[in-house]
């Protein structure tokens, strides 16, 4: 059996994966450290995170959001994590049992709500109840409970796992649109607001390929399965376009969206609109909206009014994305 | 060898000794989605798959938002 002819760009040894945007392999070891300073990198440029602040991971038992909790810990921050259950059938259930081992077999701390327990719906439902897709159902739901468990916590900072693909993604089809609005808000620092925690993205300078190296590497049990929902969505289709280009040449994907933060960002600082709208308190939950009842408050109103309608009836419906 | 694919998951024989890059290419797989697993380690492009190999190849995109 020969081995891996490739050796560790850093030290020689065997390769374990190879990075065509960096030009090199790497063994295990360096391969983390990689992935660290990246990391790290991301940080420090964006001023994300403190050594006192008090971190809140949203997790979801795939592997980004997994990834993203370890690192934070391994690199000495104080952090928790926080499961949403979103009702999607086995795709919950099963997303559930990653995240509560992963808590579990490090000793750290998982914060659960529940849509169905606590708020009377799950997102298949309001999905139905509000002829939403279900990706836009869920976004308000997951936005607005990490707000607001991040606030109830005394967290001072939310992290979410999103990576180089995903930012890429986005930022590809707000490009599409040239949607002006939307690009001006694309950063992976969103500063606390009345009645909005610190949100930030420590993963953008990694791709979804090295995020889950990450997790194969250290061993991290991940759900690999696909949320059903995601099923030919335009981000996949986005992702799959850029990654045709990446093939071609390599650090395009990283080359877009960092290039995008460096240069185009300051030139749009400033241009949100909803930079410039007072908030009020929502009347039900006090939760900041420019309307009388927030998003959140508004699909939760249709939601448990709607009888609870099960997943596997959504997907055999077909999809109109 | 055994060859275990995700998403949804299912196994396919493949005969004959090979690289990742090819196995990869011959299944219509990118590369820069899929990481490939080989006896339970992390392998690269350049690695040699063999016979007696169990391997998994693994997506690693995500869908939602
Ligand atoms: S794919 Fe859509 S519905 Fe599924 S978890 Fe992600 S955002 Fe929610
Ligand atoms: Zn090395
Ligand atoms: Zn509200």
């Amino acid at each position: 059996m020969v081995a891996s002819a490739s050796k560790c760009r850093t030290c020689r040894a065997p390769a374990i994966i190879d990075l065509p945007r960096h030009n090199a392999h790497f063994c295990a070891e360096h391969f983390l450290q990689l992935c660290r300073r990246q990391v790290t990198k991301a940080v420090e440029q964006f001023e994300m995170l403190n050594a006192d602040d008090k971190v809140l991971v949203a997790v979801s038992g795939g592997k980004d959001s997994l990834a993203v909790w370890d690192m934070l810990v391994e690199l000495g921050y104080h952090a928790d994590g926080l499961y949403i259950g979103l009702g999607i059938g086995e795709y919950s259930d099963t997303s559930a049992d990653y995240a509560r081992a992963f808590a579990r077999d490090r000793g750290l701390h998982l914060v659960e709500v529940s849509l169905r327990d606590e708020y009377d719906y799950d997102v298949p439902t309001a999905s139905r109840a509000t002829r939403r897709v279900p990706c836009s159902a869920c976004g308000i739901s997951k936005r607005h409970l990490f707000d607001s468990a991040a606030l109830k916590g005394g967290y001072t900072v939310l992290v979410t796992g999103h990576n180089l693909d995903d930012e890429a993604a986005v930022l590809f089809g707000n490009t599409l649109r040239w949607d002006v609005e939307y690009l001006a808000r694309q950063l992976p620092v969103l500063p606390a607001r009345d009645g909005f925690p610190k949100k930030v993205k420590p993963l953008i300078r990694l791709t979804e390929r090295e995020t889950a190296a990450w997790c194969i590497v250290r061993g991290i049990d991940y759900l690999v399965e696909e949320c059903p929902m995601a099923v030919g969505n335009k981000h996949l289709a986005y992702k799959a376009a850029l990654n045709a280009i990446e093939h071609e040449s390599p650090g395009s994907k990283a080359n877009f969206y960092l290039g995008f933060l460096d240069n185009m960002a300051p030139l749009l600082a400033g241009r949100s609109a909803a930079d410039e709208h007072a908030l009020n308190a929502c009347s039900s939950c006090g939760a900041p909206t420019t309307g009388e009842l927030c998003a959140f408050c508004r699909l939760v109103e249709r939601a448990a009014a709607h009888e609870p309608v099960p997943v596997e009836l959504l997907l055999r419906k077909g999809r109109s994305r | 060898m055994r060859v275990l694919l995700r998403n949804p998951r299912r196994e396919v024989e493949v005969a004959g000794r090979r690289s990742v890059n090819a196995l990869l290419r011959e299944l219509g797989l990118p590369r820069e989605s899929h990481l490939v697993i080989r006896n339970g380690t992390l392998v690269p492009g350049d690695a040699d798959l063999a016979d007696d190999d169990e391997v998994e190849i693994r997506p690693v995109i995500s869908g939602g938002v």
